[in-house]
């Protein structure tokens, strides 16, 4: 099917790219049908709201910048994916570009998806040390010193 | 609002599933203890705050992704 991006305009989508996220995200709660498409750039993607164009997240695999990132899931959280084999679970953090200062990733509440369902949700962690700015680009840079 | 005054360890019960307790008072600080069924999410305020103003935040991010200036390493999620 063909989706009007925010980023890119027309985009032709697939089944398998569509995401429900029952519970929306936190302060979007409305909007629930999602497709995850490449972005043009790696290591980028864009979750891509179908029902609203202007409703667009550019996501991040943490573990490009972060080491042994585990968010800490519950049982709750697990359950409420349908139990994803480790294998099927995606792990994304939701990146912020500011006009200006650092690019930052929000590593304290991931969204968590099922890939065998594409059912997804936001998940707050409940590990301190995970705060919503890390600077992507600072913590790629320690890591290789 | 209902206010209701307890001393350490004594308990708040809401509905059928959720005990409040005082586990621990010192000085301007309560420590609380809380179960809830596992359909009822307990999360402090503050976080959930901070989580939706980043997902705001994230909205208004530049279209033009920046391209890493370091080579991403080999993940290992997939």
């Amino acid at each position: 099917m063909k989706l009007d991006t925010k980023a890119y305009g027309p985009v032709e989508i697939e089944d398998k790219q569509i995401l429900a996220f029952p519970r929306g995200l936190l302060g979007f709660e409305e909007y629930t049908r999602f497709a995850l498409i490449d972005a043009h750039k790696k290591p980028f993607f864009w979750l891509q709201n179908l029902d609203e164009v202007r409703i667009a997240f550019i996501l991040i695999k943490p573990s490009i910048f972060h080491d042994d990132y585990d968010p800490g899931l519950s049982r709750e959280d697990l359950d409420e994916l349908g139990n994803p084999e480790a294998a099927d679970l995606l792990v994304f953090a939701i990146v912020t570009i500011p006009e200006s200062g650092p690019m930052t990733a929000n590593l304290q509440g991931p969204l968590v998806i099922n890939r065998k369902t594409g059912k997804g949700a936001q998940c707050i962690s409940p590990k301190d040390e995970y705060r919503t700015k890390h600077d992507i680009l600072e913590e790629m840079a320690a890591r290789r010193e | 609002m209902l206010i209701l005054s307890r001393k350490k360890d004594q308990k708040i019960l809401i509905g059928d599933g959720i005990e409040i307790w005082v586990v621990d008072l010192r000085g301007d600080t309560v420590k609380l203890g809380i179960k809830a069924p596992k359909e009822v999410k307990v999360y402090r305020q503050e976080v959930a705050l901070e989580i939706q103003a980043a997902n705001q935040a994230a909205l208004s991010s530049s279209l033009d992704l920046p391209f890493p200036d370091v080579e991403p390493p080999e993940h290992k999620t997939d």
